[in-house]
Parts: C-alpha cells; structure tokens; sequence
C-alpha cells in the first residue's frame, strides 16, 4: 500500500492504494465517482477518459500511484452546478448519444481535441477520437456535437 | 389514437450521460459489505474434469467462498428455453471459455491473486470447432427447419439458367460497450433482489427462481438501463444474474458480477455465422422461377435461441422478391463454442445477403445491373396497378410492400445509374484503385416468431399533484424507447415529457413481460402504455364533464390545461387534485397484444408478422488492388419508419445500425483456434467500426409514404434492426469493385476484409 495524495474535481485526497491499482478503478472504487466508465481495461475503448494536470488520458492505462500529485479532472467535475460545459451541452441536443456508456470518455476526449480550434473539420475530428469507441450511434451525431461545440470554443471555460 | 405525436424530446436521460451521472449496474451504491465475484473459466473446449482443487484458492487473503455446480440450490441452467445452458460445468466441459467456478471476494484484486492458486485437470477429447468439422460429425442440435413453396425440384428444370454457389457469413460479436453486469441483493425471508444489465427481466426472474427452488414472487428483478446490448443481453444475461443470486443466497450478503472484456467476449455467444449454400433458376430476363438456399449454422454448445433465430433466417431468405418456387433450410449445428444467440436482426441479415448474393451473381451472369435483376424480382407495391395479391414463401399475404416505389426513388436521389457508369468508367483506366457502387433493399418483418411474446403491460399513475408515473415491461438500452413511451403518455393527458417520469423496469410492477427485442419494444409498450393513460384520462373526463355538465368528450387535455367548450377550466395539475378529492381512481395498467397474428409451426405457415418494415441503401467503396484496403465514400439511405414518433432518436437507430452492419460486412473478424480458443477475445483484435471507419458522406432520408397501413402507435414503424441490413449495400458495392479485376464471378466472402478482398480479386 502507498499513500497518494491528488486532487480531484477541486477536492484534494489522501488515499492508500495497492501500487497494482489502476487509476480508473481508483476513481470508481475508491472516489465513488462513477461517471468514469470501464469499456475494456486495455487502452482500446476511451470510455476512461479523463483529464490529468489538463491533458485528456485514458485512466486504465495508468496506476493510482503514477498519479500522486496531479490534478485530476473527471466528467462529474465538468458542469458548474447545473450549468453545463459547452461540451456537454451539445452532446445532449445534438443527440450525441444512445446508450451514454462512451459519453463520457467522448467528451473528455473531444474537449481537449478542440482546444484552440474553433475551425476544426470533421476529418480532423474523426482522427483525432479513433482511440474512442461508440458502438451504438454510428458516429454521425457525435461528430455533429462536436463540431456544434468547437463553434462555440470562444465561450468555453478552460477550467 | 387520432393526434399525431411527433417531437424532437431530446433522450430522457441526456444530461444524466453527459454529466456522468447515469446509473448502470455496476454504478449502484452498494454498502459495504457487498463482496465481488471473479469467475474460473475452462481452458479447453471439450472434455472430462478429472480434478478440481480449489481449496488453495479459498485459503488466500480475502476470499469468502468458492462456488460451483454443488452449491446451486435448485437447476444448474441458464437456458432460456431447452435446459441446456449449464451455469457452472459439471463433470463435462463443452466449450472454452465455459464457467467452472466462481471467487467470491471482498474485492476483486483479492479475487485476482487468489484464482492462480485454482487447480483443475482435464481429460481432453477433440473438439468441434468449425462447421466443416460440425457436418462431418453431423452434429444437428435439432432436425432441419424447413421454409417451402411450390416445386423447387421440379421447376428448377424450366428455368433458362441454374447457377450454384456458396457464401460464407462470419459472426460478430456485440461489444456492447457495458460488459455483463449483475448485482444480487438478499432481502428478508429469502426474497432476492437482482439489479441486471438485461433485455429481458422476467427471464431472468425466472431463471433465478428455478436456480434457487424459489417461487417467482420471491424474484424481484430490476433494470434502469443497459450500456448497450443488440440482442447480446437477452439470454446471455441469465448466467451472471444465476451466478451473483447463487452467491448472495449462500453468504448472505450483496453480490456483484462484471465481466471484463475479456471474459465477456470468451464466455457470450454471437451472431451465428452461416456458409449458405444456393442453387437458383432463372430466364434470360433474370426473373427467378426455383431457389433453393442451405443455411448451415454454428450454433455454438446449446441451443440458446438458434431455433428461432434459424426460423427468422428462412423467412428473409427471399428479402423483397416474389420467388414462385422455393426451398429454404436451415441445419442446426452444435459445436465446441460459445452458444450463438440473438443479434440484431436474429437471423434475417444472414438470410437476407445469401439472397442478395444469389441476385449478384445472377447479375454477373447476364451481364446486366444487379439493380435491374432485383426491380425484375420484387414484389408488387400494394398499389400496383393489377391489384394483385402476393404471399411470401411461408404464406404471409404482402399487404405493405411498397419497395417499387422507394427503390425508384433512391436511385433517383442518389444519382445511382449515372453513378455506377462513372465508376465502370473510371476502373476500365485505373489500374490501381477500384470503385465499386450498390444499392441493395431490406424487407423485414416486425413480431416475435413465438406469439406469446407479442404483449405487453404498463403502469401509470397520477398524482394529486398532477405529476405522473410511468413503468412499463420494455427496456431501455440506449434506443430511446422510454423517450419515445414518456411522450406517448404525455401526449395522451396533454402535458409535457417532463411532467412524466420514467422509471426503471420492475418485475414487481409490471409482470410477466417479454425480452425487449424484435424492434418491438415502442409497438408494444408504447401500446400498452397508451391504455393505460387513456383509462384514467377517460375516468377524468367523465367526473369533470360531471362536474361541469358536458359530456365526458367535450373535455379537451391540452397543453397542460383542461379546455371546456374553448374556455380554460383548470391545469392538469389542478385537475388531479380535484379528480382525487372526488376519489377518482388515478392510477391504472394497460395490456396490448399484436393483433391478428398467428403461426403454423409444424407447418412453417401462417402471418407471424404484424407487418413489414421496408428500405433501400446505395453505398459506393473504393478498394486498393494491391492492399485490399479499402474505404465507404459515401451513402444514402431510403429508410421507411412509418409515422415517426421522434425524428431524431429514429435517424439515429438508423445510423447505428448501417455501422453496426457494415462492421459485420467489412471488418468484424471471429477467429478461433483449433482448440477452440477465440484468438479475437478483446478489442486488441477484434476491430468494430471507429470514428473513420464511417462514411464520409451521409444522406439519411425517411420515406414519405401515409405510414403503417397497421393501427400501431402513431401509425410509426418499429426502427431497431431494420437499418442494420441496410449495410449489404457496401458488401456488393465491394463485389462490383472486384468484377472489374477479374472474369469470373467474384465470390466474396464476409467479412470483406482486407485479405479476403485482396485474394478474392484472383
Ligand atoms: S476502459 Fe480504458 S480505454 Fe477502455
Ligand atoms: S452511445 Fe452506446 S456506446 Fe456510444
């Protein structure tokens, strides 16, 4: 067991965590955060992403323990109360989503993908999320909800 | 119903998803006594278990117990109809993969160290893993099902052609993005409580009762919402709910099972994989008199549901055309492998490209479009012009059909013929890079095969305050269905979805209900919940009529009011308060059944549906000669939904299901070892379509026709399974690709991948 202390959605823990376990049961288990979803445990699906120190990561690639220290945010921590990040907000009236097991991982993704490109195509969208998989919607409105939001990139919060 | 519901509700649970907030199974709070299974799974795919030492394993730190076939109170089955699905293996092992035991622990990383130390040996016997091998043994799980008309044999003999061939069909595996999820809850005096990830709770209801020796008022089932399921949760969620209800009833405290992918893509069974074999006579027109198709099909250990799955392959095995003399059949084969089950379109996508196949090819042959051999092959549009009455092979009179028109009229819009000359153009000059373009129809028939399947119950109740509770049999796995039921109900009393809650399906409220599948779910329980709205808006209307002296009709429910003689009486809320000081009954249920449907089994005959679902794609593919690479440009799609209850949620199964199909078709590869290992057990291997895997243009367009001719809700079409054969239309677009590097008939097998384009080109 080692002790690690990161933040969280704004809130800093103090845990001791087997060294074996990976960051996304860390959030899930221990942090009782469940919006994280667990599609693969193999770096495949993308349905673990999350943010860390501001970049987007896929947390079952990564151990709790690597995580000491940093800054951890998770889609439970995106919306300001009940005012939602652009990017949420356009998932839900685009109809970026059926089944909402990939939702959050896609937006986690998808929020660093536009950083700074309020211009960006849809290929380049397309590639930059062929590391999250979606095996309900075809795609076709995630894309819509993404372009919607990358519009709207001026107005988005970096939090 | 008279008012037409149309809306654009966004899905009910929207900004619960967006924000993480949406509960599925393995998101439940539980306390924290709830302990954690991990399940030992056979390494081999036939034999004897010699030994089994697990006691090393229950010594380890944090392990409570270790289960297995002794310790199930009541059936070791999971089946969902012929008991032989056993939970854990018993003596025998009959697939890899198989369950044999099961960890139960206070965490699952105790779980994961402790199961090294499990000891088992086996005494291994040659398994059967391929059809090749299946046939040999003659393997049959049942005698062959039959679907026939006319005198195949006879009339094959007047035909100006015969042409014979072979297709092979590969499986595919849901990959719903939620693995199998169970959690058991015991309650006092052995009463149980499961939380599933299941299309289908009362099975599981069942299952559980029988494997507990409990009755089903003990049982009490619950599932607010699946992260996917495509049919993959319809059987296959019986065994993990049997598992965690054995387990809680033994220790007495919550249990939970999750597979991982990778024990879910090893133990669950697929889409059954086919090799269809054809012999097919026609005139120098290409109209077809004599068609004889053999489904041989991997059925994986058991019978699961292939039966009917086989059924539903015979009767879209003639897609949209009228085929005078036809034999269709079906063989049952059992192999060494996980128990084929329900996938989206249950059989009929399998049928359905056999007989697009046969149509191809002929097409081939002539040296004419295969779009001209298909037009020369359909059945008659309901309003042709001789009026005249055509039945499929099975005796279904085709009331609906209204292929004709929608063909034309994507060709048209989608530019087909001009199109397709182009392309013949430009691979007469291109040496390297072909273009292949298809346009393909799907029919398919909407009920359950098995008429009892076909009802449905809801619960609704008012509240004084005029807020409403919703609860019906069907589930929601991400479709909409509850999006599209809320608004029903809603629509009904005049007031808005939110007004209406959704709640999660509940043995305890509604019972005795059917597997959310067939695309029936919106028919069904949308149905049922309209009755049950209508009863006590019906009950509303009289006493207010009473109270203000008009008749029960003249109480109009609109906008969140209650409208007398054009003069606004009261809100809806106001309403229910007074109803209920009046002691009007507010809450009621609703049952429907799909009307005029029924079935000849023995006979193969009879009207097992309610009606068709009819639509057309075009999809245009590039491949490279030397890679066998290859990507969709475009498509456009021609799809028929009735009435729409909601536009959007429609388009959407409409997409999802053309990418779910053109994975299956182009890049969904099943393999399995000799030994019956499957090679493909995790997305590592096993590649479903991506972001770039899609079409880069899109064209979706509903049909614009007077609805279903049936009194189903809203006159709308079911939307779930349909749209998945729409992809066909990419599997022959590649086989156009290929006639233009080759003589010969290019017989191209599924899935078109890169190997099996490149080496079918020669
Ligand atoms: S669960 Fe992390 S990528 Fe799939
Ligand atoms: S919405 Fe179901 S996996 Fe994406």
């Amino acid at each position: 067991m080692t002790e690690v202390t990161l933040t969280v959605n704004g809130k800093k823990y103090t845990q001791n965590v087997f060294d074996h376990v990976l960051l996304s049961d860390f959030i899930r288990e221990k942090l009782k955060l469940t919006g994280t979803h667990i599609g693969c445990d193999t770096s495949q699906c993308g349905a673990c992403v999350i943010h860390l120190d501001g970049k987007s990561i896929k947390s079952c690639t990564m151990l709790a323990v690597q995580a000491d220290g940093c800054d951890v945010l998770t889609i439970e921590g995106l919306a300001d109360g009940d005012v939602l990040h652009p990017m949420q907000r356009a998932f839900h009236e685009n109809h970026g989503l059926q089944c909402g097991f990939c939702t959050p991982g896609m937006i986690m993704s998808a929020i660093e993908l536009i950083k700074g490109k309020p211009d960006i195509t849809e290929q380049e969208i397309r590639q930059g999320l062929e590391g999250n998989l979606c095996r309900c919607t075809g795609y076709q409105n995630i894309v819509k909800s993404i372009q919607e939001a990358a519009k709207n990139e001026n107005n988005l919060t970096n939090r | 119903m008279s008012k037409s519901i149309v809306n654009e509700d966004f899905h009910d649970s929207a900004k619960l998803h967006v924000t993480g907030r949406a509960i599925y199974v393995d998101d439940i709070p539980v306390p924290s006594s709830c302990l954690h299974i991990l399940l030992g799974l056979s390494k081999i795919a036939n034999g004897k278990i010699m030994e089994m030492e697990l006691n090393d394993v229950k010594k380890m730190p944090g392990i409570i117990d270790v289960i297995t076939a002794k310790d199930i109170p009541g059936k070791n089955d999971a089946s969902p109809i012929f008991g032989d699905d056993p939970i854990f293996a018993e003596n025998e092992v009959i697939y890899n993969g198989q369950v044999i035991f099961a960890i139960i622990a206070e965490t699952l990383e105790h779980a994961k160290i402790a199961i090294k130390e499990a000891k088992i040996v086996y005494s291994e016997t040659p398994p059967i893993i391929t059809l090749a091998q299946a046939r040999h043994k003659e393997t049959l799980l049942c005698p062959p099902k039959i679907v026939s008309r006319g005198d195949f044999s006879s009339s094959i003999h007047h035909s100006d052609h015969i042409i014979e061939g072979e297709i092979v069909i590969g499986g595919q595996e849901h990959f719903y993005l939620e693995g199998q999820a169970a959690l058991a809850v015991p309650k006092e005096n052995k009463d149980i409580q499961i939380f599933v990830s299941s299309q289908h709770p009362s099975e599981i209801q069942h299952k559980v009762a029988a494997v507990l020796s409990l009755a089903l008022n003990n049982v009490s089932v619950e599932v607010r919402r699946m992260g996917g399921a495509f049919g993959g949760k319809e059987s296959q969620a019986n065994l993990p709910a049997c598992i965690v209800a054995i387990a809680a009833q033994k220790t007495g405290k919550p249990c939970k099972l999750v597979y991982d992918r990778d024990d879910d893509m090893r133990i669950t069974g697929k889409r059954h994989d086919f090799i269809s074999a054809y012999k097919v006579g026609f005139d120098a027109n290409g109209v077809i008199n004599a068609l004889r198709i053999q489904h041989d099909m991997r059925c994986g250990m058991s019978m699961d549901l292939s039966a009917a799955i086989a059924e539903r392959a015979l009767m879209h095995s003639e897609n949209s055309y009228y085929i005078p003399n036809v034999e269709f059949i079906a063989n049952l084969y059992k192999t060494n492998t996980p128990s084929n089950t329900a996938f989206r379109g249950f059989g009929g996508p399998q049928g359905m490209l056999a007989m697009e196949r046969v149509i191809d090819e002929i097409a081939h042959f002539l040296k004419l479009d295969p779009l001209t051999i298909r037009k020369r092959n359909f059945y008659l549009d309901n309003k042709n012009p001789m009026q005249k009455e055509q039945q499929t092979p099975y005796g279904q009179v085709v009331k609906d059909c209204i292929i004709n028109d929608l063909v034309n009229k994507l060709e048209y819009s989608s530019n087909y013929l001009s199109r397709r000359k182009e392309i013949e153009r430009f691979n007469k000059t291109s040496k390297l890079i072909k273009r292949g373009i298809a346009l393909t129809p799907v029919k398919f028939g909407i009920s359950f095969n098995k008429l009892m399947l076909n009802q449905a119950g809801a619960l609704v109740n008012v509240y004084s305050d005029g807020s409403v509770y919703l609860n019906h049999g069907g589930t929601e796995m991400g479709q909409g269905l509850f999006t599209k039921v809320r608004k029903i109900v809603a629509s009904t009393f005049g007031i808005l979805s939110n007004n209406v809650k959704i709640s999660a399906t509940d043995t305890n409220k509604v019972p005795n209900t059917s597997a959310t599948a067939a695309s029936s779910g919106t028919d069904l329980n949308g149905m049922a919940a309209y009755l049950a709205a209508f009863q006590i808006k019906e009950r509303m209307a009289a006493y207010l009529g009473h109270l203000y002296q008009c008749e029960s009709s003249e109480v109009i429910f609109s906008r969140g009011k209650i409208i007398i003689f054009d003069e606004e009486k009261m809100t809806f809320s106001q309403a229910a308060e007074k109803c209920w000081m009046g002691r009007i009954s507010l809450s009621s249920t609703g049952f429907y059944k799909t009307p005029d449907i029924y079935w000849d089994a023995e006979k193969g005959e009879g009207r097992p549906f309610y009606y068709f679902v009819y639509g057309a794609a075009v999809s245009e593919i590039v491949i490279d000669k030397l890679t066998g690479e290859s990507r969709v440009v475009s498509v456009d799609i021609l799809h028929d939904v009735g009435r729409s209850i909601n536009p959007s949620i429609d388009r959407g199964q409409i997409e999802g299901g053309f990418v779910q199909g053109l994975g299956w078709l182009s890049m969904e590869e099943l393999v399995y070892a000799n030994d019956g290992t499957l090679m493909t057990h995790s997305p590592a291997t096993y590649k479903i379509p991506a972001f770039s895997d899609s079409p880069i243009n899109w064209n979706v367009e509903f049909y614009k026709g007077d609805g279903n001719i049936e009194e189903t809700i809203n006159r709308s079409k079911a939307v779930g399974e349909p749209p998945f054969m729409l992809a066909m239309s990419v599997f022959f677009a590649y086989s156009h690709a290929l006639a233009s590097l080759k003589e010969s008939y290019p017989s191209l097998n599924s899935p078109a991948t890169a190997e099996q384009l490149y080496f079918t080109q020669f």
